[in-house]
């Protein structure tokens, strides 16, 4: 399927950037005209992984973070990408509860966020290259609409 | 973000405002420890009734400051409105370390009863 826009953001990867990134995303999106609840879930879904790339990919340092956004008829797709540390077992990161920085707090619920706040979510990584999350949402409160 | 502090008796009652983010997370570990040093305070109400945006990160300072609450014999509670902000608390299980209420009637209450 053919997107319909299509926006791409490259920035740093500090923490201020965290609500930089779900601001943005959230703006982008808004075009289509989703509801609230909507925007909140990609915004919540933005920031957990943008979160990751900084704490886990580049774990600190820093480094350049990439986000893709597509908007689609009623849906979007957001790729949120780092060349960091990359994961080694996706599944076990994936876990709810899971983390690798427990001694920073950190609760392990990131990728279980995402999850249920997006329909759908995908992982590629490879050790010492980097990782990709593709988060996409089909927005139900524009089925109907023309 | 900001964190405002009231007590009530021997409980502390940190209220939230803004954006909780990781950006945000250590900053609101700090004060709310600060606050924890002073000797009155036993049990702490997490307010995140003023929140506009909380994520996972939020969850990680809860969490960490209930087990230092803990350790000095004390209880926690939450007070939280937002949907998508009570989903969150609720899919990282801390209801099985502390309630979430609506208001501050109702966590004092569930305080009292602890």
């Amino acid at each position: 399927m053919q997107p319909v826009n299509e926006m791409k953001l490259e920035f740093l990867s500090k923490s201020s950037n965290e609500a930089f990134a779900r601001v943005v995303a959230a703006a982008f999106v808004s075009q289509l005209d989703p509801t609230l609840e909507e925007l909140a879930d990609v915004k919540t879904a933005v920031s957990e992984a943008v979160t990751n790339a900084i704490i886990h990919g580049y774990e600190n340092k820093y480094g350049i973070i990439r986000m893709t956004c597509r908007q689609f008829d009623k849906s979007v797709e957001i790729e949120i990408s780092d060349d960091g540390r990359g994961i080694e077992n996706i599944e076990e990161a994936m876990q709810p509860l899971f983390t690798s920085k427990p001694d920073m707090e950190r609760s392990g619920m990131g990728f279980t966020v995402m999850e249920s706040f997006m329909d759908n979510v995908r992982v590629t990584s490879k050790p010492g290259e980097g990782t990709t999350v593709t988060l996409s949402k089909h927005f139900g409160s524009l089925d109907g609409r023309e | 973000m900001e964190i405002k502090f009231t007590n009530r008796g021997s409980t502390l009652i940190a209220t939230f405002s803004g954006e909780l983010d990781h950006h945000f997370a250590e900053y609101a570990r700090n004060k709310i420890e600060g606050e924890l040093l002073k000797a009155t305070t036993r049990n702490v109400v997490f307010d995140l009734s003023r929140l506009s945006f909380m994520d996972s990160s939020g969850i990680g300072v809860i969490v960490g400051r209930y087990a230092n609450v803990r350790k000095l014999g004390g209880n926690t509670a939450i007070i939280c409105k937002d949907q998508k902000i009570c989903r969150i608390l609720e899919l990282s299980g801390i209801l099985k370390l502390m309630p979430i209420c609506g208001d501050l009637e109702h966590a004092m209450n569930a305080l009292a009863s602890a």
